[in-house]
């Protein structure tokens, strides 16, 4: 009961709780960049989710079994980068060598998120603020994947259609879409932990 | 002297998770290398890039790997037309028929002059959203909206609107790809050869009463061009005349004889 209520409350955190951009601001640039259409936008939110999963998984084991007993945890950040990035390259080749479907849906958007502030977000909190377990973290950054996907498909929509609708001309295109991401930040405020507690206990 | 030990401690061992990681992708590289099939790589070079879909691929890239490895004809690409035909038959060796060039037109002149409206629509710009709602604002079901879905959705901006916010395709521009034909709702985009010198303007099939009630440019499908021109090729079906191409004929005099003028050349005159 222990271990479910605990997936439940992690998927639940980093999913709208502390949803990765509109609670935690990680990740803006390719969340506005990327979110024109949903097509793109869909294949971006599954590329990050799939980079902080691996990348979080990776950097727990650098960082526990690796960094920790060396008594180097000064340098998470600027080994972690290294890890990521040759990790976003290296799964990028074997991709592509594997699977040419799947680099053709998420092949364009791989070398984008390589150093993204997202990924080494979630990396860093997992292991670092948060101390969770190796599965946890693991768990915690596929669900803040999920949540970048979700919060950039929801956007990719709402920009979609302000395209057609009409819109004061100094506002049109970045700035409306910022101030859309404003709201919907404060729409997802809504989420917080006095409600996750009422649901798991 | 510990902090300079720290120091280098940091240094080396930073150093040697970077040629490790270094070392690791570059024997990737070595080993997850992708063969690249150059003759496609070739043939997607000449390919127009439109990525338009109208050889049935999902783009260029895929039509070039259906040629070279599927042994897909080569005259399936309409947007690259004659020339691209005679460029991938010399990279390739292989011979080829050309198809006629078939480019877009819209059957419809009904404009706000003279056309009527049931309603005056006020929502958003695209001929979709608009057919919703009561098939749109024309009293005639088969007109052109004329909210311009075609124009956006055109990968070489050959659609747009003259002065009388008619919609028109300029045929030199167009590459075929039908996209226009798919997104118009009431079909009145259609594919006619590049050579055709007349078309039958309209597309309704209502009887010649309501066409008349609705619309003063539309076919009333009185016959005259079936019974005074038999050799001009025109046919009239489901209350519509239309123009068999395949009958090559001088079709000037059968578009003076149309009592509602709905036969007109497919291009704007200058």
């Amino acid at each position: 009961m222990e271990v479910i209520s605990d997936i439940i409350g992690i998927v639940f955190t980093y999913v709208l709780v502390s949803n990765v951009i509109l609670t935690q601001f990680l990740g803006l640039c390719p969340f506005i960049g990327v979110s024109k259409n949903t097509e793109s936008a869909v294949g971006m939110g599954f590329a990050v989710t799939f980079v902080i999963t691996l990348a979080t998984l990776f950097t727990w084991m650098l960082y526990n079994w690796l960094l920790v007993p060396a008594g180097l945890e000064y340098l998470k950040v600027i080994s972690f980068i290294l890890v990521i990035a040759s990790l976003v390259q290296f799964v990028e080749m074997f991709v592509k060598k594997n699977s040419p479907s799947l680099y053709k849906a998420l092949g364009i958007y791989l070398p984008l998120i390589t150093t993204n502030c997202a990924v080494m977000g979630i990396a860093l909190l997992v292991v670092e603020v948060e101390k969770l377990s190796l599965f946890n973290s693991v768990l915690a950054g596929f669900s803040a994947g999920i949540g970048f996907l979700v919060a950039i498909l929801l956007m990719s929509a709402i920009r979609e259609q302000l395209e057609i609708e009409w819109v004061p001309k100094g506002l049109k295109g970045t700035p409306i879409a910022f101030i859309s991401a404003g709201l919907m930040a404060m729409a997802f405020m809504a989420f917080d932990k006095a409600l996750l507690m009422n649901l798991v206990g | 002297m510990n902090i300079v030990l720290g120091i280098l401690f940091a240094i080396i061992s930073i150093g040697i998770l970077g040629a490790l990681l270094g070392a690791l992708l570059s024997f990737a590289s070595e080993k997850l290398k992708v063969e690249e099939d150059e003759r496609v790589k070739n043939l997607e070079a000449i390919l127009p890039q439109y990525n338009c879909g109208a050889c049935g691929y999902s783009g260029c890239s895929g039509y070039a790997d259906a040629v070279i490895n599927g042994g897909e004809e080569i005259n399936k690409c309409t947007p690259g037309g004659e020339s691209l035909l005679v460029s991938i038959s010399a990279l390739l060796g292989v011979e080829a028929t050309n198809k006629e060039r078939m480019v877009a037109q819209v059957h419809c002149r009904g404009g706000q002059e003279t056309s009527k409206d049931q309603y005056n629509y006020d929502g958003i710009k695209d001929c979709n959203a608009k057919y919703q709602l009561y098939s749109g604002d024309k009293l005639c079901k088969f007109g052109c909206l004329g909210d311009g879905s075609c124009i956006n959705v055109c990968p070489v901006n050959a659609i747009s609107y003259d002065e009388d916010n008619l919609v028109w395709v300029d045929k030199d521009k167009c590459v075929g790809c039908e996209k226009c034909v798919d997104i118009c709702p009431t079909n009145v985009m259609k594919m006619i050869p590049y050579t055709a010198d007349y078309i039958v303007a309209c597309s309704s099939q209502e009887k010649g009463k309501d066409v008349k009630n609705k619309c003063s440019v539309g076919c009333i499908a009185c016959s005259i061009c079936v019974r005074k021109f038999p050799e001009a090729g025109f046919v009239v079906d489901k209350n519509l005349s239309s123009v068999d191409y395949t009958i090559k004929s001088d079709r000037t005099a059968v578009s003076e004889a149309c009592p509602v003028k709905c036969i007109i050349h497919p291009y704007k005159e200058k």
